[in-house]
């Protein structure tokens, strides 16, 4: 059985405007099992991590990252975006397990 | 009162001297792990880096090996015709060197990445950066690491 994935957490500016390159930052709570550990009995705990995250802009790709067990409990990633007008940001994180969590963001720029 | 000048002087030209000695880069690959160059060797492939255009901002001593605060920047126009790709992310000395690689595209604006790592003990963190025309770029970072943070 693979660790809970919390609700992600998405942020972005207040107030955007076309032309600027905006950061958008993201939290998800999740465990984060190496792999490395041992229980009190002495046996491995077994890798249970967020290995990806996707962000797509209106559809297409615009960021992803691959994790790696060296990545911190509760994994933050941060990421500019040039902001073109409105659009849509779908977030995707997927587990180990390919269990997956999903976000989503609008822009509205002024 | 000449005589002692002059032996300030030469004080201070010795400790220029050992400053610019000290600030002499070594390059990434000089004492990295075997596991370590294998992981960056796989993503080279064969094709040579150039120590330029990454900046890896992560605090010179860590408390707190379990979350180590993060930001890569590369220097990139970030067009269509010419932006950062991909970014890899090392760590010379953890139980598995891979800590993160990143994909990138214009539509950031900007070729930057934060995120919270672990690092087991004091090491080298490394960057290889590649590009949209085919270069490849190297960077590194030591961390002085208190509290290890790999399991154990």
């Amino acid at each position: 059985m693979s660790a809970p994935i919390g609700q992600p957490r998405v942020r972005l500016p207040q107030q955007v405007k076309v032309g600027e390159t905006i950061e958008v930052r993201t939290l998800i709570s999740h465990i984060m099992e190496t792999g490395q550990r041992r229980n009190q009995e002495g046996a491995i705990v077994p890798r249970d991590i967020i290995r990806n995250f996707v962000c797509t802009m209106d559809g297409a790709v615009v960021f992803s990252m691959d994790l790696a067990p060296a990545i911190s409990a509760n994994p933050y990633i941060a990421f500019p975006l040039k902001v073109t007008g409105p659009a849509t940001l779908e977030m995707v994180w997927t587990n180990d397990a390919g269990e997956q969590r999903k976000a989503s963001a609008q822009l509205r720029p002024s | 009162m000449r005589q002692k000048q002059m032996g300030r002087r030469q004080g201070l030209a010795l400790a220029a001297g050992l400053i610019g000695l000290s600030l002499v880069p070594r390059p990434a690959s000089a004492q990295m792990s075997a596991a370590a160059r294998a992981a960056v060797d796989k993503v080279l492939a064969g094709r040579s880096a150039e120590e330029a255009g990454i900046t890896l901002r992560l605090p010179p001593i860590a408390e707190n090996g379990n979350t180590v605060p993060m930001t890569i920047l590369v220097d990139s126009p970030m067009t269509d015709a010419d932006h950062i790709k991909a970014i890899h992310v090392f760590a010379d000395k953890n139980p598995t060197p891979e800590v993160a690689s990143f994909k990138l595209t214009p539509a950031m604006g900007r070729a930057q990445v934060d995120t919270r790592i672990r690092l087991g003990q004091t090491q080298d963190v490394i960057a290889v950066a590649e590009t949209s025309t085919g270069r490849m770029l190297i960077g590194h970072v030591e961390v002085k690491v208190t509290i290890g943070g790999c399991g154990g």
